[in-house]
């Protein structure tokens, strides 16, 4: 694998690779010494275009639990505004012999027009409204985790509800072409002004009736809806969204024995998620949170830390 | 550019009707080839077709303000390769033109530089901000003598002022160019069409329906005013039945139609190419259908170019970003041979009158778009109809390279383009 910009790159044996390579990586997290010398002399720089403490962070503790040399690099605010063209401020970086850049950007595609520029390798860490491809791998584990522990292997057969603002969120499509991959079955639950055109072409079930999803859904994977949505007319206020696609506490108590909840963060407590769904003892956001570091010392492992695709 | 022109003989060409004649030409006109000396330069024209030079009434030149990207020199050089003969250069430059002095400078480096002839688009309002009418009027009696006004770039929402615009221009027989863009519906974000792609991809969507209102609204503005509009670059099936229904109700309206919306589908965005962002965005094939159908049975009057250069810098961003645009005038001839000549949709009459005739007529322009009869000028293009090559954005005269037919196989028909007697392209 060169470079990892979207799910669809991921086939059933990398992704289950990845998958288990991260459970291997998660138990060293156990251990008073934590380093691997897996990618020593390796340099991954961490590009972030847009903030995101949470990835940014766990990006570069993956990188260094792995011994490689990460830098991290905040381009906050557009290249446009600065007087340079993304081109430039990636050829200027690629020049210096790094070996592989993640890159978050607010524009979608932008990972995959750096690929097509630098030598380099290029992990996308979410672009725009397109895809967060480590975020759907770190979901994935978080889920099949959950499933084992009540006794049950593997996404087949298993439903995953994704429920919120569909339309500008780059989870959700990730997370709908890995779990085809995987085998999951995706229910996706939204108001009609906050799905994208042509979702009922991505093969997923389609509902804008929370409830009676709930009790079939296996997984409820709650999004961040944003407030500015409002003004944009999507939903008519923030109480609506919540009476319609929150996970209340009443929600909760409708949701199958077994099942879990997920949320990537950050979450509106009060808006699509109570704080008693959040805290939940079926809930796996910090589970979520925890994989982040291994799938991505899988990741950078599976990109980097074999020849097939180095550079340098 | 000042351009002498050279008495020659061409033999044994063929005309759009199918007809052969020998064409002399001779200071700067079609003269009668029994006149011709007998020593003067011949071209062997067999096998060729000689048209009326083609007229392009939608043409960026980036002059004044983007001399990076292109200049009339070499945006003129362009057409000239692409067989056009005169080109309308666009009024979103920089300082825009939207007053008689920046009209008569336009013209003037037209004059000066143009390897065609350039009629000059005036704004509709000032600065194209679409508040307050630019000086329609005494652009249109400069020395100038503009007859087409266009914001395009920016479509003039205001329903008020574009009625304005409509009943001012008609004392002079003016003609308003709308860019049908409703900006609510598609904002300033916009940058594909909204389809599945836009939605797999993340990009903001621009839906077909933001351009049929507008252009729904206009043509029932034209009607009002007893008016003409203009539609430019067409790229909808919605917008074709809306002009298609006031063509028969008898309102003053003509339409445009671009190499690219004849061509170019959606799922060409899908690397993030932003070569292939453009205003309004490639559409899906349904829309593409439609828009040939409708430039095949005269719905569509005429190809205008779109010619839209823009420098390396203005494209290397993320997509949402890059400037939208992409050149046309070199393959226009080309895409139209590609798409509805060589698919039997049009006959080469059809495509004098869409690429020439009807947009002379448009943008009245005389001298421009006229028969080769003994005693018009001499502005014609020598085509050869069965030459091929694969385009090399490099090879080009414009200053840019944003050409979204860089590596494709197309017609290369263009042997010799002819403007006021004198060759300003020749292969």
């Amino acid at each position: 694998m060169r470079h990892l910009l979207s799910c669809a790159d991921l086939d059933l044996s990398t992704a289950t690779g990845i998958l288990d390579l991260a459970e291997e990586m998660q138990q060293v997290q156990s251990r008073p010494v934590k380093k691997l010398p897996a990618l020593r002399g390796r340099t991954i720089v961490n590009i972030f275009f847009e903030d995101s403490t949470r990835t940014r962070t766990s990006f570069e503790i993956a990188g260094k639990w792995l011994s490689a040399d990460t830098i991290n690099v905040s381009a906050k605010g557009s290249s446009v505004s600065k007087g340079e063209s993304l081109r430039d401020t990636m050829l200027t970086l690629d020049a210096m012999g790094v070996d592989c850049f993640v890159i978050r950007h607010s524009s979608s595609g932008a990972a995959a027009q750096v690929a097509s520029w630098v030598r380099a390798q290029v992990v996308n860490a979410g672009d725009g409204q397109h895809e967060h491809p480590t975020q759907a791998l770190l979901d994935a584990y978080a889920m099949r985790q959950h499933f084992r522990t009540v006794g049950a292997e593997g996404f087949a057969g298993k439903k995953i509800a994704i429920v919120g603002d569909l339309l500008h969120s780059r989870v959700v499509r990730s997370n709908v072409l890995l779990q085809h991959t995987l085998g999951g079955e995706v229910v996706l639950v939204a108001p009609p002004t906050l799905l994208p055109t042509g979702v009922e072409n991505w093969g997923c079930q389609i509902s804008d009736d929370l409830d009676p999803v709930l009790g079939e859904a296996d997984i409820v994977m709650m999004l961040r809806v944003q407030r500015e949505r409002m003004a944009g007319g999507f939903f008519p206020t923030e109480r609506e969204y919540t009476a319609r696609f929150g996970l209340t506490e009443e929600r909760l108590a409708a949701m199958k024995p077994d099942a879990a909840i997920c949320h990537p963060g950050p979450m509106n407590r009060g808006v699509e998620i109570s704080s008693a769904a959040a805290d939940a003892a079926n809930s796996l956001v910090l589970d979520q949170v925890a994989a982040g570091v291994a799938i991505r010392m899988s990741v950078l492992y599976h990109l980097l830390g074999s020849d097939e695709g180095a550079v340098h | 550019m000042t351009t002498t022109p050279t008495d020659l003989l061409i033999t044994g060409a063929t005309l759009a009707d199918g007809s052969r004649s020998d064409l002399y030409l001779s200071g700067g006109l079609i003269a009668d080839p029994a006149s011709a000396p007998a020593g003067v330069e011949r071209f062997d024209a067999d096998g060729l077709l000689a048209l009326p030079g083609l007229v392009d009434l939608h043409t960026h030149l980036r002059e004044p303000g983007r001399e990076d990207a292109e200049t009339v020199d070499s945006g003129t050089a362009a057409a000239a390769r692409g067989g056009f003969t005169c080109v309308h250069a666009m009024a979103n430059t920089n300082p825009v033109t939207d007053t008689a002095e920046a009209a008569e400078y336009v013209a003037g480096l037209g004059q000066r530089e143009g390897h065609c002839e350039v009629r000059v688009v005036g704004a509709i309002t000032k600065g194209l901000a679409g508040e307050e009418l630019a000086e329609l009027g005494l652009m249109a009696n400069s020395g100038a003598r503009v007859r087409v006004f266009s914001d395009d770039g920016r479509c003039v929402g205001d329903s008020q002022l574009m009625r304005r615009a409509l009943s001012y221009v008609r004392s002079f027989d003016g003609v308003v160019a709308q860019h049908s863009q409703d900006t609510q519906l598609a904002g300033p974000g916009a940058c594909c069409h909204e389809s599945e792609w836009s939605g797999r991809l993340g990009l903001p969507g621009w839906p077909s329906q933001a351009e049929s209102i507008i252009v729904a609204r206009d043509v029932q503005l034209a009607e009002l005013t007893d008016s003409r509009v203009h539609v430019c670059h067409v790229s909808t099936a919605e917008s074709v039945d809306i002009v298609r229904w006031a063509k028969k109700r008898g309102i003053k309206v003509t339409a445009e139609a671009t190499p690219h919306h004849l061509l170019l589908d959606t799922p060409l965005v899908a690397g993030y190419d932003t070569t292939f962002k453009v205003n309004p965005p490639l559409r899906t094939s349904e829309h593409l259908e439609a828009v040939r159908e409708a430039l095949a049975d005269g719905t569509i009057d005429i190809v205008g170019t779109d010619h839209a250069p823009h420098a390396r810098q203005d494209k290397d961003h993320p997509f949402d970003v890059a400037l939208p645009g992409m050149i046309g005038l070199e393959q226009a001839l080309s895409v139209v041979m590609e798409v509805m000549v060589n698919t039997g949709r049009m006959d080469w009459p059809t495509v004098v009158e869409r690429m020439s005739s009807a947009p002379a007529r448009i943008g009245q322009v005389a001298g421009q778009g006229r028969p080769l009869a003994v005693g018009e000028p001499a502005n014609l293009v020598l085509v050869d109809p069965s030459a091929r090559a694969v385009v090399d954005r490099d090879a080009s005269r414009s200053r840019s390279r944003n050409n979204p037919y860089h590596g494709r196989e197309l017609p290369d028909p263009v042997v010799m383009t002819i403007w006021k007697g004198a060759a300003t392209y020749r292969r």
